[in-house]
């Protein structure tokens, strides 16, 4: 490289903040974008910069989502926003039965936002693109005024392509009463991974997010077991807001154990310490799946056998009975209705 | 208002107290009760210990349970 | 020991569901004072293993529910005053008052912090000695000597610019107040976390003046149960008498400490319930000698007149007059995320509770 580019390049690192010369379309952007984004995101059909990426033909239905992530704060344990926007993004196009293809990322970037933190979120969001097999082929960059936004926003779209086959995944349409319900894993380590993050609640916690990309554990699963007929992602709302998503005006309902929920000891206790239900705590690297009975056993062994799956467990079924609703089997035996959240929980100590 | 849940007491210095929740560790505050040693549970809520729970009578009330069962019915083998 | 796991056993749980329903043989209620008694009883199911005889009614006990609109109307006036910052419990900002809510007033452009303790508060004061921090009182004696013991450690610490708006309360003359409206229940389940600090001799006048049984319990199911039991064995007996099944917690004398720095700071006043209008000697304000710290006295805040869905039924909620799904409001225009009435805003508001968890076609 030559003097002016290494003057820039020297300039940022100095001052190591993102300017608003940044998001100017100007050189400082194209240095931006060339010295940091080309560098950790740059691949065969991103190198050329043009204003469109040229990608191959794809066989098969297109699965195409798009998601934003403003999570605060920007690095928590276990994961950070790059990270969590990759493996959102790979997650949604998942558990459509997508194999995840193609990922773009806009960011919004505060004024003074400091420039090895966004390295180390292009850094971040490379690596997981790489274990997740997704090719992150566009971006884009604006850096707001100081206060605009709340350091940095990333928002993507992924595009995956989907088997025929998996078209009812989504809505769970085949779905039927005698089904079991399966999740991957403890519940609610990444909502309450945020929650201790957060400084001014003043708690420390071990408890690590659980951000992690799905594809390649449900890639396995449709590979050993054709009976599954339902999977979503538990993000925010937490595992009963799918639970009561997909009852919802179905003519049959849902019966969970909470005893069978796995939940750290560590997650529940925060959760009782702040009066939080983990049903309602987002993850994100949780899926629930509905299954055929007598596909449950083998989905749940090759569940077990994988790192992403080492605590699944089947935490209810689908019944003829309470159509349209979910059902929750108290740990001492009551019965009680599952519900969507209102509105965000938040620390009560009433 | 009555969130209050029981905390293990890790460490005392003054009258703060580290305490652990299943692991979550938080700074109690300690001017609402006395004599608080490690090893202690203690109610808390909002930040503050508000009681030491007794052990003897939280077994004495478990206990309750037993003496009666095994008074009244024969031993259910779901207890073992 | 863990002190929760072991309360929550199925066993002794079965136990107790068959104990109670081999020993009552009259029909009863029991009210439950405490909002975290009713947030956990729905939350368990509990009304769904118990025998048809037994009803279960919520009462006061939320002090989110039964804290005035005046009390919100005037932190939301407080939170418009440039350079003050709202500290609060995460619950009472969604709670509705005349006109709007904490929650709104901070989409606008008020400062409202959300914290765990008044703790928090003290580090926000100490971090912003420019803003003016006002930390919002809530609760009952459980939570009244924690910001006792705040106002104290700001005072030790020379913080100037930290403030209290109170409205905190005591129970028993909302349960005095309950009874002598005349409610129709067979026992209250006492408040286990309230008596921790005020011991069992407040609830004394109960067996004596109205023969009511009180039996102070803890929160795990199976203390809830033992709880409910031991009140149909004094319905059974006919022998009303206070009673705590919550004795890892609460000593009959309480906690001595706490009510000393309780007493050092607040003194009782009059104060307003929500649904039960105001009794006398209820609430919990500021010595004369805390002034300074006193939000109320400190900020002049011009609030608006009280305004009061008169269709809302909240009152007769509190008062175990009614079931929630009685209310021609409960799960229409008052919901979890537009509530009329407290009874629904708190998460352990016997309205947003019963929304959340009760079952009806067992």
């Amino acid at each position: 490289m030559k003097g002016p580019v290494m003057h820039i390049t020297d300039t940022i690192i100095m001052e190591d903040r993102i300017l608003l010369g940044h998001g100017s379309g100007g050189r400082q952007m194209h240095e931006l974008i060339r010295d940091y984004f080309l560098k950790y995101f740059g691949n065969e059909h991103s190198q050329s910069m043009g204003d469109s990426a040229i990608l191959p033909a794809i066989s098969g239905k297109i699965a195409m989502t798009t998601d934003s992530f403003v999570v605060d704060p920007v690095f928590f344990p276990g994961g950070d926003i790059g990270k969590l926007a990759v493996c959102g993004t790979v997650n949604d196009l998942a558990v459509a039965g997508a194999e995840p293809k193609y990922l773009t990322a806009g960011f919004i970037i505060e004024e003074g936002f400091p420039v090895s933190d966004l390295v180390k979120i292009l850094k971040s969001m490379r690596k997981e693109a790489d274990l997740a097999g997704i090719k992150i082929v566009a971006g884009d960059t604006k850096v707001v005024d100081k206060g605009k936004c709340d350091k940095i926003f990333i928002n993507t779209a992924g595009v995956g392509y989907v088997d025929e086959k998996y078209a009812s995944l989504t809505s769970g349409s085949l779905v039927a009463p005698g089904d079991v319900v399966i999740l991957n894993g403890n519940l609610a380590d990444h909502g309450m991974a945020i929650m201790a993050a957060r400084s001014a609640l003043n708690f420390r916690s071990s408890i690590e997010s659980d951000c992690s990309s799905l594809n390649g554990i449900i890639k396995l699963l449709l590979s050993v077991t054709r009976g599954i007929k339902f999977m979503r992602d538990p993000t925010r709302g937490g595992l009963a807001s799918v639970l009561c998503e997909v009852s919802s005006g179905r003519n049959w309902g849902i019966e969970v154990e909470e005893e069978k929920i796995p939940v750290s000891p560590e997650t529940r206790g925060l959760c009782e310490m702040l009066g939080f239900d983990p049903v309602y705590v987002a993850n994100e690297g949780k899926f629930l799946m509905i299954i055929e009975k007598d596909e449950a056993d083998i989905a749940l062994r090759t569940l077990k056998d994988h790192p992403m799956g080492v605590n699944a467990a089947a935490i209810g079924r689908v019944t003829p009975g309470h159509p349209g609703r979910v059902l929750m089997q108290t740990a001492i035996g009551g019965k009680r209705i599952l519900d969507m959240l209102a509105g965000e929980q938040l620390p009560r100590i009433c | 208002m009555c969130l209050s849940i029981p905390a293990e007491v890790i460490e005392v210095n003054g009258d703060m107290a580290r305490v652990s929740i299943g692991g979550t560790i938080y700074d109690a505050s300690l001017q609402l009760v006395e004599n608080i040693k490690p090893g202690d549970y203690i109610l808390l809520h909002t930040g503050f210990a508000i009681e030491k729970l007794d052990r003897e009578e939280a077994l004495s009330t478990l206990e309750l349970f037993r003496e009666l069962d095994e008074l009244e019915r024969p031993p259910d083998p779901d207890q073992q | 020991m863990k002190y929760v796991d072991e309360f929550r056993d199925k066993s002794a749980v079965r136990d107790l569901i068959s104990r109670i329903g081999a020993s009552s043989t009259k029909r009863v209620s029991f009210m439950e004072v405490c909002g975290g008694h009713t947030m956990a009883i729905q939350k368990s199911g509990i009304p769904s293993l118990l025998p048809e005889n037994i009803t279960l009614k919520s009462g006061p006990g939320c002090p989110v529910c039964v804290s005035s609109r005046g009390f919100i109307d005037q932190a939301v006036a407080l939170s418009r005053i440039p350079g003050v910052i709202i500290a609060t419990f995460g619950d009472l900002i969604r709670v509705p008052g005349s006109y709007t809510t904490l929650e709104k007033a901070k989409a606008e452009g008020s400062r409202v912090e959300i914290v765990y303790s008044i703790l928090d508060a003290l580090k926000i004061a100490e971090k912003y000695p420019d803003r003016k921090i006002i930390f919002l009182g809530i609760g009952f004696e459980t939570t009244a000597p924690s910001t006792a013991a705040g106002i104290l450690m700001a005072r030790s610490g020379g913080l100037k610019n930290f403030f209290v708006l109170s409205s905190h309360k005591v129970m028993p003359p909302a349960m005095r107040a309950l009874v002598e409206e005349g409610i129709n229940i067979d026992g209250f389940i006492g408040p286990g976390h309230v008596s921790t600090i005020t011991g069992s001799a407040i609830y004394e006048e109960l067996p004596r003046l109205y023969r009511l049984g009180c039996v102070i319990s803890g929160f795990e199911p199976v203390d809830i149960l033992q709880s409910i039991y031991m009140l149909v064995m004094q319905a059974e007996k006919n022998e009303p008498k206070v009673e705590i099944q919550y004795k890892r917690a609460v000593k009959p004398e309480g906690n001595r400490k706490a009510l000393d720095m309780l007493d050092q700071v607040f003194e009782l006043c009059d104060d307003w319930w929500r649904g039960l209008g105001i009794l006398k000697s209820s609430g919990l304000r500021l010595k004369n000698e805390f002034a300074d710290f006193d939000a109320g006295l400190h900020f002049h805040v011009e609030v608006p007149d009280i305004r009061e869905d008169a269709r809302c039924l909240c009152g007769d909620v509190l008062k175990g007059r009614i079931t929630p799904d009685e209310c021609s409001l409960f799960g229409k225009s008052c919901n979890p995320v537009n509530p009329v009435g407290a009874c629904m805003v708190s998460n352990e508001g016997a309205c947003h509770a019963y929304y959340r968890y009760h079952y009806h076609g067992r």
